[in-house]
């Protein structure tokens, strides 16, 4: 039973893309705009976690927490002092901005503690079960449940909250939010921070599961996660889930078959295929340009 | 009849500065060091002007370009190292690679707009480096060792030849098509260009000139790897063009030399030259976000008492 | 008729998504003719220019132009067969020169190619000077002659809207469509343009079909009118019959009052 062990290492890993995929479909729906920095706030939210269990002895669920609270602070100053200036500016100059904040993130951290990587303590416990014969570890069952109570927690804060209803107005037209009252820059910070923290959880997963963490490791997660949004159809919550687990099943798919060197390749060709097959994605909407 | 007489006057300067070089370095007045830097300079040069017509003119915001250099890198290694052929022909085949590579991508992804067009490049550029990093003809991860052939009157030419074809290209009819796509792709099309072609075209000569310097670059170093043409890559040729000006070819020329002295400078500190590009990627883009030139030119400064800001 | 004629529209319509923008659209135009289309806003007026010109492709229908069937076909390939068109919300190429606003739209009269114009070949030279002045010529016409160099952003409003025309008149056009070419014009400034409309339109042997939100010009000058409301045409004849016509009079009912 090779491939039930197989899904579940996928379901695991596209778990943690789709729970990073989820803060880029927030921010693009709200403010078009593809925040580079996201896979970063991703890296910061598993060194976060990783000082709290290791240097001051917290358990999973506090480091979890505090990871989560400073991540979605870094990610409102992000907003405030990078992006809110941009809002009117091109596409082409928010982008570039955007790459900019990654890597002054990424190389001010190395600039500090250097570019080595850090092995994440054990701090849940990690055992075998067998299920119709295939070995599956507790641990990536418990991050399969964390993963799914955080996606809960948003649908319920974007459906049920008043915030939510608020983000949802200014996806759609924030003029006209305004002038319906809603503070828009509060809404658009609420938004980087809801997104920042899934983003800081995703870090401190990622690091117990796979226990190796490094000042460059949300390059890659970060532009996976992205794909994802986009498979899914970027501005949609859902969308960034499936995406994300859809993508996590394909790789390691590939690595299973023994083509584990073309796997990063294989989130790059899905990309491709879907921008130009269905650019808005698997639960998009087309949008046209008006002339 | 006042355009080739300043046509004459850059070929002019482009001549003193080859022969005052060439002839400091025949001399023995400029180190390796000095040396490696001007070449490095010139390889640079040649990437922003490459980038400027898809950025710049066509208004294509690629963000994969070292996808073509690395192409243009290891075909010309393959030519001169496996097949033995003679270094201008291996440049050749470099560059008419990266051309065709510019194609294939081009063709599929420039019907794509703004973020997801920038996305797909980049994707792009990952995959033609996943597919060096897979091939063991070429050396997989550990790379391939190349020799020592570019020199300075090398590099010094890909670098006329690039700002010539480019700036030629530009100014005239086609040129201006693809100003128009910059401008406003529906009303372009709208006036009779037909967009897609102008985009894949300039495409590929940006592509084609990417892979000129990619050829010159392998031979410049002893080993190419595939880590070198990754995202950072990209990046870097990215900060030339914005930094000058997009739309402005000896902005994105002045960006080059000035950012290969600082990262030259810097080469030992690593963290620092990134961070230090980093804030001034940002600083630029919020404060000034056309760049250091704008859309002009540097003639255009002389010309400060004429009206009206025609790149003509 | 048939020898005369310059496009058809037959049965044309677009949906966009469940929605039925414009349906049922038969038009046509003979050469030579100046044709009004009005109608209130929102009525589809601008869709339909867009399906003629090819931005947009109609889900149902054929158009017809010069004995060609253009619908399936891009807009500059649309442009080249020969309509050409300006744009209801000005769209110059703002940072280029007057004079290569008009020479982008001059650009497939001309024949030198891309190979030319990078190794400098002869055939490069002529072709740019005789791009430079035809452009400056039509420039000349509109009174624009003297900006040729000023950026097209930095014209003053009405000119903008008058630079417009020439860069669609350099296209070459058989037939021309102009969406509200008088829209936030001053009573002078649209007495001005319509004489130089009239003036091109003899000159260069055109068709024009115009849209226009100004009753009393289109009435003043079109030969025939076409109205529509809610995507589908009510109405066509000549201003008179427009005039009379209970439909188009209660299409316009509120309308009127404002103007």
């Amino acid at each position: 039973m090779e491939w039930l062990q197989q899904l579940v290492n996928g379901i695991s890993l596209g778990s943690i893309y789709a729970l990073i995929a989820l803060g880029y479909t927030m921010v693009y729906g709200i403010i078009k705009l593809i925040n580079f920095a996201h896979g970063d706030v991703f890296m910061l939210g598993a060194f976060i976690g990783f000082y709290a269990i290791a240097r001051w002895d917290m358990g999973f669920f506090p480091a979890l927490i505090i990871s989560m609270v400073v991540c979605a602070i870094i990610g409102v100053i992000i907003e405030r002092v990078a992006y809110k200036r941009l809002r009117n500016a091109t596409r082409i100059a928010a982008l570039i901005t955007a790459i900019g904040v990654s890597l002054l993130i990424e190389y001010t951290v190395i600039f500090f503690r250097g570019a080595s990587p850090e092995a994440y303590p054990g701090v849940l416990p990690n055992k075998s079960i067998s299920i119709l014969g295939a070995n599956i570890s507790t641990q990536s069952i418990f991050i399969l449940g964390v993963t799914i109570v955080l996606m809960i927690l948003l649908q319920f804060i974007v459906h049920k909250t008043k915030i939510g209803k608020a983000m949802r107005a200014v996806s759609h037209d924030a003029d006209a939010a305004r002038l319906m009252g809603i503070n828009v820059d509060n809404t658009i910070s609420a938004t980087f921070a809801i997104g920042s923290a899934l983003a800081g959880a995703a870090g401190v997963i990622f690091g117990v599961y796979y226990t190796k963490i490094d000042p460059l490791m949300g390059v890659l997660p970060g532009l996976k996660a992205f794909v994802a949004a986009v498979l899914g159809g970027i501005g949609s919550i859902p969308g960034a889930m499936v995406g994300g687990l859809v993508l996590g099943v394909v790789e390691t798919v590939v690595s299973a078959l023994g083509y584990s060197l073309w796997r990063d390749a294989a989130a790059f060709v899905i990309l491709i295929l879907i921008l130009i097959l269905k650019p808005s994605g698997i639960f998009g909407k087309n949008a046209r340009e008006k002339v | 009849m006042k355009k080739s007489k300043s046509f004459w006057g850059y070929c002019l300067l482009a001549l003193v500065i080859y022969a005052v070089v060439q002839l400091s370095i025949s001399m023995q007045l400029l180190d390796l060091y000095y040396q490696n830097m001007l070449i490095t300079m010139c390889i640079n040069i040649m990437l922003a002007v490459s980038l400027h017509i898809v950025i710049g003119i066509t208004g294509q915001f690629s963000i994969g370009h070292a996808g073509f250099l690395a192409v243009g890198a290891y075909l010309s290694a393959v030519a001169t190292m496996k097949l033995g052929l003679p270094f201008p022909i291996a440049i050749l085949i470099g560059a008419v690679v990266a051309a065709l590579a510019g194609l294939l991508v081009g063709i599929p992804t420039l019907r794509l707009k703004g973020d997801y067009l920038a996305i797909a490049t980049l994707g792009f550029a990952e995959i033609i480096r996943i597919v060096f990093l897979n091939v063991d003809y070429v050396g997989g991860a550990a790379g391939m060792v190349v020799n020592h052939m570019s020199t300075w009157t090398y590099a010094f030419i890909g670098v006329v030849i690039t700002i010539l074809v480019i700036s030629n290209f530009t100014n005239s009819r086609h040129g201006r098509g693809c100003i128009a796509i910059r401008e406003d792709e529906i009303a372009a099309d709208a006036m009779g260009i037909n967009t897609t072609y102008y985009k894949v075209i300039a495409f590929a000569i940006g592509s084609f000139f990417a892979g000129l310097a990619g050829a010159i670059y392998a031979h410049n170093f002893y080993i190419i790897q595939p880590t070198t043409f990754g995202f950072l890559k990209s990046f870097d040729i990215l900060i030339y063009v914005v930094l000058g000006g997009l739309g402005s070819l000896s902005g994105s020329v002045l960006a080059a030399i000035l950012l290969t002295v600082v990262s030259t400078y810097l080469a030992n500190f690593p963290e620092t030259r990134m961070i230090i590009y980093s804030l001034v990627l940002i600083i630029v883009m919020l404060y000034r976000p056309t760049g250091l030139m704008g859309t002009k030119e540097i003639t255009d400064l002389f010309k400060i008492g004429k009206k009206g800001g025609s790149k003509a | 008729m048939t020898n005369n004629l310059l496009i058809k529209a037959e049965n044309v319509g677009i949906q966009f998504g469940g929605l039925k923008a414009v349906q049922n659209v038969n038009m046509y135009l003979n050469k030579g003719e100046l044709i009004g289309l009005i109608g209130p806003n929102g009525a589809g007026k601008t869709t339909t220019f867009n399906m003629l010109t090819g931005v947009y492709q109609p889900t149902e229908g054929a158009i017809t132009f010069d004995g060609k069937k253009i619908n399936g076909l891009k807009p500059y390939q649309v442009t080249k067969l020969g309509i050409s068109r300006t744009f209801q919300n000005i769209r110059l190429f703002k940072d280029l020169s007057v004079l290569d606003n008009v020479k982008v739209a001059n650009h497939n009269l001309a024949k030198h190619s891309i190979v030319s114009s990078i190794f400098r070949l002869p055939s490069h030279f002529s072709g740019e000077k005789k791009m430079e002045e035809e452009s400056l010529a039509f420039l000349k016409i509109f009174g624009l002659d003297v900006y040729k160099d000023e950026l097209a952003k930095n014209l003053p409003y009405g000119m903008q809207r008058r630079l417009e025309i020439a860069r669609a008149l350099a296209a070459n056009p058989k037939l021309l469509l102009l969406d509200e070419p008088a829209a936030g014009m001053n009573p002078q400034e649209t007495h001005d343009l319509m004489e130089l409309i009239a003036f091109i339109r003899k000159e260069f042997g055109l068709t024009i079909l115009l849209i226009e939100h100004d009753m009393h010009l289109v009435m003043g000058i079109c030969e025939r009118i076409y109205v529509l409301d809610h995507g589908q045409l009510i109405a066509d004849g000549t201003p008179t019959e427009i005039r009379n016509n209970p439909k188009v009079i209660e299409a316009y009912l509120g309308e009127e009052v404002v103007d």
